[in-house]
């Protein structure tokens, strides 16, 4: 199918697209890489009288280094993400999870602020940015706010995110050293969107696990962090009795949807078996001794 | 829902053209441009038929406004050979029989080109997962994967 007609907007600036979609009274629709919102005009799911497109809006795909973070600009395209050596000595473990999303074609157009917006239950970056303790910087019109990414996905698709506010950046605090990571997930093709996915990461202080982060995505309507099994984690080294333990802790707090792809048990039992791989891979990159 | 004046360059030929802001990208080439080497078949990213560069990186057309390519350099299926030249990737595809119907092909071969620029595609597991964007509803994927892994192996072994 094709869209129903729109009036256009080619953003100069992110001052002029928050204008622009204050001026639209929640009747205009940001246009990032298009890889989720096209789809929705073209079936018509969507029907905005005005597309704001900030693909020209100058300084708004980077990824920087400061001090004690990394910062990403809302239109840094996946493949970037994917091969930046920034995000590969800081944060191996998104570059592992980008291979995971869509194909190519659609990682060269697709943006880490489109991904966040969107909320896609079953997406990577959102569990990612729950994983690295992520912080979003949205501009509205009546000036910035940042939100902690733990407080910014709310529902499917449902985001804290007003119709006329623009993610601009994401902030990323850096891993302590000393810190494995894994990430394993299970789609029923390459490039499918998950049946479910587990991120980890597991810091050591003196052969210990100081601090443990278990993200999940595909097992509810929103992303999660396993906080009961990360409490559980604190303070131990990884045994076999541990992970077990850990994989009861993540399956009793889980509630995954059924649909056409898998059943709510089957999910339930795979979000168990990927947090024991992602374990022991994160133990193992951390150096730790074989469980 | 005024038109906009687009200029754009498809193939190395520039065009100027009037587009409705709703046109897509995949639309422009075949209806206004009459480029119809460029398949539509599932108009949401799924299928992969509608694959064409766009400066240089492979995109979904169906996914992109044609407004959206004013100033862009696009490159579509017509761009790699004829049928009396086809360039190496086209040999391959036809040596290797790795078209039927023949639907797919322009996606995939334009896929391939951009995979084949950006990942080692050292094993037929990477291959697979290059092509796994884009469906083939004949081949059953073997000899594509085969043809691709011919094509690669051909560019190593060229004089650079
Ligand atoms: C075939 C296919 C397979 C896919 N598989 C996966 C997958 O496995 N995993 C995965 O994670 N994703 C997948 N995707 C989705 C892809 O990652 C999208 O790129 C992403 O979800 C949206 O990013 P975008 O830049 O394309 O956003 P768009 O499609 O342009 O926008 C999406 C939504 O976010 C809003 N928005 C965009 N940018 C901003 C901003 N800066 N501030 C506020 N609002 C904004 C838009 O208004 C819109 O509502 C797939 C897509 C396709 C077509
Ligand atoms: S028509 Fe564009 S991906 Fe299917
Ligand atoms: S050759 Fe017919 S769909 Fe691929």
């Amino acid at each position: 199918m094709k869209p129903v007609a729109f009036d256009y907007v080619l953003a100069e600036s992110i001052d002029t697209t928050v204008a622009a979609l204050a001026a639209a009274g929640g009747e205009a629709k940001i246009l990032a890489g298009g890889q989720s919102l096209v789809p929705m005009l073209n079936f018509r799911l969507l029907r905005p009288a005005i597309l704001v497109d900030i693909n020209r809006i100058p300084d708004l795909a980077f990824i920087d280094e400061r001090a004690d973070h990394i910062a990403i600009g809302a239109l840094t395209r996946h493949y970037r993400l994917e091969t930046s050596p920034i995000i590969a000595e800081h944060f191996p473990v998104v570059a592992e999870a980008m291979r995971h999303v869509a194909h190519l074609a659609i990682r060269n157009r697709g943006t880490i602020g489109g991904s966040l917006s969107h909320a896609d239950p079953a997406a990577e970056l959102p569990m990612l940015a729950l994983l690295l303790d992520a912080t979003l910087h949205v501009v509205s019109p009546t000036g910035p706010r940042a939100i902690a990414a733990w407080d910014f996905f709310l529902g499917p698709l449902t985001v804290d995110l007003a119709a006329d506010e623009m993610l601009t950046r994401v902030t990323i605090p850096k891993l302590p050293p000393v810190t494995g990571w894994s990430f394993v997930e299970v789609a029923r093709r390459t490039g499918d969107f998950a049946l479910a996915a587990v991120a980890v990461t597991l810091t050591l202080r003196d052969g210990l696990i100081g601090e443990a982060r278990i993200a999940m995505t595909g097992i509810d309507e929103t992303p999660k962090r396993a906080d009961e099994a990360e409490a559980l984690l604190a303070g131990r080294k990884l045994t076999a009795d541990l992970i077990d333990a850990a994989i009861a802790a993540v399956r009793a707090n889980v509630n995954p949807p059924t649909d056409l792809h898998a059943s709510s048990d089957y999910r339930r039992h795979l979000i168990g078996v990927l947090t024991g791989r992602a374990l022991a891979d994160a133990w193992r990159r951390a150096g730790g001794e074989k469980p | 829902m005024s038109a906009r004046a687009i200029k754009v360059t498809v193939n190395g030929v520039a065009y100027e053209r009037s587009v409705e802001p709703r046109l897509l990208l995949a639309d422009f080439l075949r209806h206004t441009l009459g480029l119809t080497g460029t398949h539509v078949g599932c108009e949401h990213g799924v299928c992969g038929a509608c694959t064409v560069l766009v400066d240089g990186d492979s995109a979904r057309s169906c996914l992109m406004f044609a407004v959206q390519a004013d100033g862009a350099r696009i490159e579509t299926v017509e761009s790699l050979g004829t049928i009396g030249q086809m360039n190496a990737l086209q040999e391959a595809f036809h040596e290797h029989h790795a078209l039927q119907c023949g639907f797919c092909t322009p996606g995939m071969l334009m896929t391939a080109t951009d995979l084949m620029r950006k990942y080692p595609l050292a094993s037929d597991d990477e291959i697979r997962e290059g092509l796994s964007g884009n469906l083939c509803r004949c081949t059953g994927y073997e000899h594509i994967v085969r043809a691709v892994r011919a094509a690669v192996g051909r560019a190593k072994d060229a004089p650079s």
